[in-house]
């Protein structure tokens, strides 16, 4: 890929994305916040297929994209909230938000083009050699090297489900549902009652 | 030539303006949980540019973890976010002061 192209594709997908976290700090609908979002995660997949880490990209795309924006809009579209009220206006504490990140990307961006270039040099990324695989390399170093974090993640998955669960469930009134345990143990004489009689005479 | 530096203060930037949101939304849950996800999706961005600088995959199973972990609180947050909503009918976080001593 020529460099002019490399370079130009960058500030095209940087440029969009910043654009898309302005359109999610500063739309006053919840729905559009998250529209900008998931316009947000695709540059960064993009760009993160630029510097040739092409696993990643695709799990945030897939993941992030697929699964947890559409958690948010579902939530988003449950809620139903009102978007007036929420957004009336700024907060007291605005200008001094503005200020203070204003303060800091300053101190950032200076610090980072400053010492930078000094430091890192200004190459760019050593390319990967031809027959270099990403999704290979990191599965040879995820399942060996970081085996235990990689079962602890699954572990705090399964806790996050658990806890979703058991904080959205709830009991409502008038609910028919079936109690399995109480249908088993019941035993004949519960249920069945037998009536002496005597016979029925014939009129 | 885009190398480590372009990524870096494009993360910065994204860092910034997702501290600058929670900031500046502080009556809506939800997108102070979004800008969480943009402050993480930041930090993100700094581990791929160090793992590719470096010429070290590490820094990208990091960013695996990272979007696990995240994942997982996306989830749990919105769970907080739905039961909340149930009981004041409102995600407004100033309003959420019960604990004031």
């Amino acid at each position: 890929m020529g460099m002019l192209l490399h370079t130009v594709l960058f500030y095209t997908f940087a440029t969009i994305l910043i654009g898309a976290a302005l359109g999610v700090v500063f739309s006053r609908n919840p729905v559009h916040a998250i529209m900008f979002l998931v316009l947000a995660f695709f540059q960064s997949a993009m760009l993160w297929m630029l510097a040739e880490a092409e696993f990643l990209a695709i799990v945030l795309v897939l993941v992030y994209v697929g699964a947890v924006m559409v958690l948010f809009l579902f939530v988003v579209m449950m809620l139903d909230i009102n978007v007036e009220a929420v957004r009336k206006g700024l907060d007291r504490y605005a200008p001094l938000g503005i200020a203070v990140a204003l303060l800091m990307a300053f101190e950032l961006v200076q610090l980072i083009w400053l010492r930078g270039s000094a430091e890192f040099g200004s190459g760019g990324f050593v390319p990967y050699p031809e027959d270099y695989n990403n999704t290979k390399a990191l599965g040879s170093v995820l399942y060996t090297e970081h085996v235990y974090a990689f079962e602890i993640a699954a572990v705090i998955l399964l806790l996050a489900i658990v806890a979703a669960i058991t904080l959205t469930m709830r009991k409502r009134p008038g609910l028919k549902v079936q109690n399995i345990a109480q249908q088993v143990a019941v035993r004949a004489k519960d249920r069945l009652r037998i009536v002496k009689m005597d016979a029925e005479k014939k009129p | 030539m885009i190398g480590l530096q372009h990524y870096l203060v494009v993360s910065a930037m994204l860092f910034v303006l997702s501290i600058a949101g929670i900031m500046l939304n502080r009556r809506n849950l939800i997108l102070m949980l979004m800008c969480i996800e943009l402050m993480l999706l930041a930090v993100n961005f700094n581990f791929v540019a160090f793992s590719r600088h470096l010429g070290d995959d590490t820094g990208q199973v990091f960013v695996f973890f990272i979007l696990t972990v995240a994942a997982a609180e996306a989830a749990i947050g919105l769970a907080i976010l739905v039961t909340l909503f149930r009981n004041r009918r409102t995600i407004d976080v100033r309003e959420m002061n019960e604990m004031k001593g």
